[in-house]
């Protein structure tokens, strides 16, 4: 006899499933919520006890009082400079190194993949004080450069990218070679193409980590015409730390492209996401 | 071809070694260095370069206006004494054994029911991944005032049930716990979307063999499910660990260096860059940031030991 005994019929047994689903996912929506309330509201109302849910009006003076107390439109486009920055660096280098790692055989290949690799196995703590001596050493502190260039390369991304160009057929190099093709017509007429979702699988961890990064600009940055967005809201913090309205008002701008790039691509996401555990 | 193929005449050593290389192999040669040039470049100058001198610096002493001379062992002298240093320690593997194995096990649990065959997977997938996108130092502003003690909405829904407010940044007792919850509520998205995909993977044949065999809903999970999912779980713990490891930001947002609970909730990355950056030794703060590397790689080293107690490969 099987189990029926204690098993639910399938509809309580989805029923269930759903309610647990909703539970878990207002602990996870619940503090945007809020956050986006409280946004709207007053310093009075956020204040008040017991706690006011809806504002009596929408006040978008919260958001414009936060462009006036802090360059936030400044810290959007330098974080979005630094974003795409280090995202097209990370495409254009890195897929290049793959190809090369994954198509040519070279001298010191192995080595050299080896010493790239060794990179993912090291935290940045290791490396983040000589990185910011170097900046001052070629004066790049507080600048848009020191944002950018030091993350241009990925070992994360060469790895990546390695593994697609190395699950290609030969045969498409063999015959591109016999029309008479080089390396850099292969690769970029032939395998970049196919390499695809790779690449937005690479392009979106890169964009989604470099527009959070805080500790990096936070370190090379103290002036709040070069600072993003992470590193404005440190700022927001520490000068309007009681303003609670506009500390959400600030944390809801700086987090909403991001969201709203997950809503409409969150397919991609979660394929670059399964993608690298499963290559990885 | 035995006409047509002419002799090599004799050449001496370094000539015939160049001879050797074909015009292939030339092109092969510049286009290989070439692409791997930028990325060559940077990873010695940014990252291995730095690795480096990261180290000398750790022999390095510093002053209070900032210059530096050799100093030996006085670095790592000073971490072994340092109570700052082992409550830091102390903190973040706390953190680590906490938040680890907790937000593991609720994303497993949540992607089990999502792969139930239910509708709307999407959009709770959706609602789970939100924190994961999010920027830490918005997360970090946003739970800070769910917490506070006067006005946050917790206290509020607990006073609801007649319980008494509570200082959840301000006890130095629980902060700790408070920023782990976050840490938790931050990760689930994240594990649960790969467990997801180590689940798909596994054949449902099994269940159908399990089902005749008459097993029930926690037979099946825990005899098939668990043990044929231990990869991506191995997988996940990893990464969880070496990222919870290296916790930073959740604590500066929402503790900051200036904070009367600093000392119970500080980790060993916020002590590295309050050291090497705030208190301008970067000689110490280099120590730091390499016993960190260290324990890392070692934990690291025993968990990948480990995995063939736990870890079932078919």
């Amino acid at each position: 006899m099987t189990a029926k005994s204690g098993k639910k019929s399938p509809a309580h047994y989805k029923t269930v499933i759903h309610l647990l689903l909703i539970i878990g996912s207002l602990f996870m929506v619940g503090p945007f919520i809020w956050m986006v309330l409280t946004a709207f509201k007053s310093l009075g109302e956020s204040t008040q006890m017991p706690p006011v849910i809806f504002p009596a009006r929408l006040r978008w003076e919260n958001f414009t009082n936060l462009f006036d107390s802090l360059p936030f439109l400044t810290f959007y486009w330098n974080t979005f400079f630094m974003a795409t920055g280090r995202t097209l660096g990370a495409l254009v280098f890195c897929s290049m190194a793959a190809y090369a790692f994954a198509r040519i055989e070279f001298p010191g290949k192995n080595v050299l993949f080896l010493l790239i690799l060794s990179v993912l196995m090291i935290p940045s703590q290791s490396y983040v004080i000589p990185q910011y001596l170097i900046m001052v050493e070629f004066g790049w502190t507080n600048s848009l450069k020191a944002l950018i260039i030091p993350a241009l390369t990925s070992a994360f991304g060469t790895f990546l990218l390695r593994q697609f160009f190395l699950s290609m057929p030969r045969e498409l190099d063999e015959a591109a070679t016999i029309d008479g093709c080089n390396h850099l017509q292969i690769f970029v007429r032939i395998l970049l193409p196919l390499a695809k979702p790779g690449l937005i699988a690479l392009a979106i961890f890169q964009l989604l980590w470099s527009w959070n990064d805080l500790l990096w600009p936070l370190i090379v940055n103290n002036s709040p015409s070069k600072m993003p967005l992470a590193v404005g809201l440190a700022s927001l913090q520490g000068q309007y730390g009681t303003n609670y309205p506009l500390l959400m008002a600030g944390s809801l701008l700086a987090t909403l492209p991001m969201l709203i790039l997950f809503i409409f691509l969150q397919r991609y996401f979660v394929q670059g996401i399964a993608l690298s555990g499963t290559k990885g | 071809m035995g006409p047509l193929f002419k002799q090599q005449p004799k050449v001496t050593a370094p000539l015939r070694s160049v001879q050797r290389l074909s015009t292939k192999k030339k092109q092969d040669y510049f286009w290989a260095y070439l692409f791997i040039f930028p990325t060559l470049l940077g990873t010695v100058l940014f990252n291995l370069g730095p690795v480096l001198y990261t180290v000398y610096l750790s022999f390095t002493e510093w002053g209070a206006f900032g210059n530096s001379t050799w100093g030996g062992l006085v670095n790592y002298k000073k971490i072994l004494n340092d109570p700052v240093f082992v409550s830091s320690l102390k903190n973040t593997l706390i953190f680590t054994v906490l938040s680890v194995p907790l937000s593991i096990a609720l994303s497993t649990v949540v992607a089990q029911l999502l792969n139930q065959q239910i509708r709307g997977v999407s959009v709770y997938r959706t609602l789970f991944f939100l924190p994961v996108v999010t920027m830490p130092a918005a997360i970090g502003i946003v739970w800070r005032w769910l917490y506070n003690a006067d006005f946050g909405i917790i206290n509020y829904l607990l006073n609801l049930f007649h319980i008494k407010p509570v200082g959840w940044l301000i006890d130095g007792n629980i902060a700790l716990y408070s920023i782990i919850v976050v840490a938790i509520w931050g990760a689930i998205g994240y594990n649960m979307v790969i467990i997801l995909a180590g689940l798909q993977n596994i054949s449902p044949q099994f269940y159908e063999a399990a089902s005749i065999d008459g097993a029930g809903m926690f037979t099946k999970f825990f005899q098939i499910t668990v043990p044929l999912l231990t990869p991506t779980l191995f997988f996940v713990t990893i990464i969880s660990m070496i990222n919870a490891l290296q916790t930073f930001e959740l604590i500066f947002m929402m503790i900051g260096p200036d904070s009367l609970v600093i000392r119970d909730t500080q980790t060993l990355v916020f002590m590295f860059y309050k050291e090497a950056f705030i208190n301008n030794d970067k000689g110490y703060g280099s120590a730091i940031s390499l016993v960190l590397f260290l324990m890392i790689l070692i934990l690291t080293i025993i968990q990948f030991k480990w995995q063939k107690k736990w870890v079932h490969y078919s």
